[in-house]
């Protein structure tokens, strides 16, 4: 391929609720199929995203940024061939389609449908939320409403030397076609608020924030309490200001609940997407109904908590999202799985395909994910160790190819005796899946969901995290 | 691979700068703007991924992006991005900007650039005619057949991925600047997983970038990639203590790239950098270290001629023997610390600045540093040397403001002679301690992606093992 010449899309404004769609992907997917592909996708979006920053007492970047493209997937056998395009003409539409079948060695006859017997009625779940855009709160509003929290900041910080609230409203509207009949449209709202700082003193110094999300609820920003974040935050900055560095080592760990959940997120849930199954990467491939965890851990992925950031009414391939429990009382049940992966795995569809925007092809990927509720209080998580690390808060982390994975801690305390005591920073907490989820032994009744985002081969796309506070046996902590 | 050229002097298509300027002349006499600028990019991307000997996933894409910035009557500035080139598209982004100049921050307006339309140094950027996507399969499926026969281990090469992509990006603004450049690139990059009876899968792999898929060193690839994954299948844990470290280049580039806005000037404007106003001409290293961002220097494949504002990329000393010289700059820091602009900046309403790509290594003509080092032969510590090979969840474990990092990494420990992989470590200080840490270099600077650096040595740095 060579660059076109300004690409040009024939339709961007035009809301993709309109019947004319159908006329323009039916002989997109009847072109395919006649080529002899076992499968054909078409995924139509249209985007519309704000970002505001706020620094100190100014509002010192707007972002708005809207587009629009298609993805267009071909499935033959085993492999697939994906061309994504800002051009959603009818003769760009099919020019994509051309090179992904030639990519599979397939050719566009000149008629035909090849067994396409057309697409099923629209389920639209995007109907009655058209009014989602104009409900969000405008640029005056949501500048305001940022200020008021670096203000807040100030109000209750000390030794503040930089104080930051973000903004941005992603919103979405797609439409997913497929030769099976699949034809879904749907609208996503995601609106997130957050807040940072700096705080330095001589030679100490701490950055701390905070991010709040939901998806599919216009009013959120409008009832988002500035003043308990920023009270929140700057307690945390207080604390660790003056915190000395962790002593590295092996501890046993409790991980509070809300963003705790990152732990499972990234030492378990990557493992149990069918995207790790097809490469090999996951040790648990063939564990189906064999315990893999402590039995207190009973973990869950669904896509239906009202409000929660990675909810949806339908997934990037147009099905309906499920609650699907990954483990139960520490035996593997299930994993995620998308189009691809049950083509390749044999693992059946949960409603899991997702992806960031057009120019990606839908992977399986978590949604709300985290560890069921147990029955103990987190103070007797607390009480049970005595010598050890308390995470109050968590940074981000990753996993590798070989199932190890890391995450960053932002504000922990030292467990001695049974007794929160000093507050630490500088950990890093690094293990192996099939190490630590024997590990997690206990669990507290507390659970509780966190906004997030997760970057994979699928790209960026909204998640939630969760956990109650769960105790560790015994974790590398990795410090100074 | 058979298809590829480098004879070819242009790549067709691509963005017509004369009819993009008229348009937006148009639009914004009709809609009273006097004063915008923009940034445009469109490409064409093709890559494979392979698994086992059988295509994974073949992908195409072709993405525009315009960003179009305006000042309004009171001087402040808006913006809005679209992937939309339409003339619909185009007064859409045009309005959106309007409105959101009603919200720029006037204690911080860019400007254009005074070197907008500054001679651009030459570049030396053969444009390559792309490779058929099922070339580039058979490519990659006899890369990973080869990579897997390296050793009986090596049972699959989960990440993998050959790409090339023609790109065309261009900047204008209403007083007549107009910059472009077309490129062509590829990439290659192989991870290995290997496992032995009874032992923990180990993995590593290797990266590499040409401007066209018939150029890359894919033997190179291959031979990387298959050393550094067998190199790490005799594992050990590691004692936790302080180590001296000898960080590869990938490594110690990766580090000072996440610590970056120790020199980036908007940083240090937003009182979010560890260095002030008053850093510069401070020591922040050993006096036999030399820093520099050079865009473009030729190892720097795909370099950008000029920034997002229009000025040309151009080497900057940053640390000259140990000592802070030189920021990167926009053209408003630039202005806020009475200097030229460096050729740093991205394009918004609060224009982001940021690295090219650096050339670190002795300073010229700079005493002390030891000399001789070997990390083959140890430095005779009985504790051993630890070689970092790669370092992991950078965007985690830095904090940059502070200074702090924690970092899982692969890489051996290396005592009596003997090498042993490490099998799960976190490598923990902070940036100025190892700054002022470093022992000295040790070999030739190896070109990478992210730049040009020899193997450095840093005494003192916690290690936290398993063991």
């Amino acid at each position: 391929m060579t660059p076109s010449a300004t690409p040009l899309t024939s339709r961007p404004s035009a809301g993709l609720h309109h019947s004319s769609w159908r006329s323009v992907l039916e002989p997109v997917l009847a072109g395919g199929t006649a080529a002899g592909a076992d499968l054909v996708e078409v995924f139509l979006e249209r985007t519309d995203h704000t970002g505001v920053l706020a620094e100190q007492e100014a509002i010192t970047s707007v972002s708005p940024a809207f587009g629009a493209g298609a993805g267009i997937r071909v499935f033959l056998d085993g492999r697939d061939g994906f061309v994504s395009t800002n051009d959603l003409s009818s003769g760009g539409l099919l020019n994509a389609l051309d090179q992904a079948l030639g990519m599979l060695g397939l050719l566009r006859p000149a008629s035909g449908h090849g067994g396409f017997m057309g697409l099923h009625k629209l389920r639209d779940h995007g109907a009655g939320k058209e009014l989602w855009l104009e409900q969000c709160p405008s640029l005056a509003e949501a500048t305001g409403r940022l200020l008021e929290g670096t203000d807040r900041l100030q109000r209750h910080g000390h030794h503040l030397q930089a104080r930051r609230a973000t903004y941005a409203r992603d919103w979405q509207e797609v439409l997913v076609a497929a030769s099976d009949g699949t034809y879904a449209r749907d609208i996503r709202l995601h609106q997130s608020v957050g807040l940072s700082v700096l705080a330095a003193d001589g030679d100490h110094r701490a950055s701390l924030g905070r991010r709040y999300g939901t998806s599919d609820r216009p009013d959120d920003l409008r009832a988002w309490d500035a003043e308990a974040a920023a009270i929140d935050l700057t307690e945390s900055a207080a604390r660790m200001l003056y915190a000395d560095y962790v002593e590295a080592g092996q501890f046993p760990v409790v991980l509070a609940n809300r963003f705790g959940g990152v732990i499972f997120h990234e030492a378990c849930g990557h493992l149990l997407e069918t995207t790790q199954v097809e490469r090999g990467t996951t040790p648990f491939a063939e564990r189906v109904g064999e315990p893999i965890a402590h039995e207190a851990v009973t973990a869950i992925d669904e896509g239906l908590s009202d409000g929660a950031f990675g909810s949806l009414s339908m997934d990037d391939e147009g099905m309906e999202p499920q609650r699907t429990v990954l483990i139960e009382n520490g035996i593997l049940r299930r994993f995620l799985s998308d189009r691809a992966g049950e083509r390749r795995t044999g693992h059946a569809r949960t409603g899991s395909g997702r992806r960031q925007s057009h120019a990606f092809a839908a992977a399986s990927r978590m949604r709300n994910t985290y560890i069921a509720a147990g029955p103990h209080s987190p103070a007797e998580l607390i009480a049970s160790v005595d010598r050890g690390l308390y995470c109050k808060s968590m940074g981000g982390g990753s996993v590798g190819p070989t199932g190890q994975f890391n995450f960053a801690v932002e504000e922990a305390f030292l467990i001695e005796n049974g007794e929160l005591t000093k507050p630490v920073k500088g950990a890093t907490l690094i293990g192996e899946a099939k190490e630590v989820m024997p590990r997690i032994s206990m669990c507290a009744n507390d659970l509780d969901l966190a906004a997030g985002f997760c970057g994979s081969v699928s790209g960026s796309i909204f998640v939630t995290v969760g956990q109650p506070h769960i105790k560790v046996d015994s974790i590398t902590v990795g410090g100074r | 691979m058979t298809s590829s050229s480098t004879a070819r002097p242009e790549v067709s298509g691509g963005l017509d700068a004369t009819d993009l300027r008229q348009r937006l002349v148009d639009l914004a006499t009709t809609s009273g703007v006097k004063r915008w600028d923009l940034g445009a990019g469109c490409s064409t991307d093709t890559s494979v991924q392979v698994d086992r000997g059988e295509p994974k996933q073949m992908k195409g894409a072709q993405r525009s992006a315009i960003t179009v910035r305006v000042w309004n009557d009171q001087g402040l500035v808006g913006v809005t991005s679209t992937s939309d080139l339409s003339d619909s598209g185009l007064e859409r982004a045009l309005a959106g900007a309007r409105d959101a100049s009603a919200f720029g921050n006037p204690e911080d307006t860019p400007a254009f650039s005074p070197l907008a339309t500054a001679p651009l140094a030459p570049l030396e950027q053969p444009l390559h005619q792309p490779v058929g996507i099922l070339d580039l399969l058979a490519t990659l499926k006899e890369a990973e057949r080869d990579l897997l026969g390296r050793h009986p281990a090596i049972g699959t090469v989960p990440y993998n991925g050959l790409s090339q992509r023609s790109s065309d990006r261009l900047y204008l603004n209403s007083e007549g600047a107009c910059r472009q450049q077309r490129l062509t690139t590829a990439s290659l990059y192989l991870y290995a997983r290997a496992e032995e009876t009874g032992r923990k899968p180990r993995s590593a792999g290797a990266v590499r970038l040409a401007y066209g898929a018939g150029s890359l060193d894919i033997a190179g690839c291959i031979e990387e990639a298959a050393a550094r994954t067998i190199a790490h299948l005799d594992y050990a844990p590691i004692d936790t203590g302080r180590y001296t470290c000898v960080f590869t280049p990938e490594a110690f580039l990766d580090l000072i790239g996440a610590f970056s806005s120790m020199f980036n000037a908007r940083a240090v404007l937003d009182g979010v950098s560890l260095s002030t106003r008053e850093s510069l001409g401070a020591p922040v290293a050993v006096p036999f270290l030399s820093i520099h961002d050079n865009g473009l220097n030729p190892g720097n494949i795909g370099a950008s001629t000029f920034d997002g504002e229009g000025t040309p990329t151009r080497r900057l000393a940053l640390v000259e023997a140990g000592t802070l010289r030189n920021f990167l700059h926009s053209e408003a820091t630039a202005r806020a610390f009475g200097v030229s602009p460096t050729g740093h900046a991205g394009l918004g309403a609060k224009v982001s600045v940021g690295p090219d790509w650096f050339e670190i290594g002795p300073a010229e003509g700079a005493e002390g540093g030891a000399t001789g080092l070997d990390h083959g032969v140890g430095d005779g510590d009985p504790r051993g040397l630890v070689l970092i090979d790669s370092l992991s969840a950078l965007h985690a474990g830095v904090k940059a403001s502070q200074g702090s990092f924690s970092l899982p990494f692969d890489g051996w420990l290396i005592r009596g002679g003997e090498h042993r992989s490490i099998e799960a470590a976190t490598v923990a200080g902070d940036i100025r301690q190892v700054l002022q840490g470093i022992v000295g270099f040790e070999g030739e600077a190896k070109i990478t992606p992210s730049g040009l650096c020899p193997h450095v040595w840093v005494e003192g740095l916690s290690i936290t093992g398993e063991g």
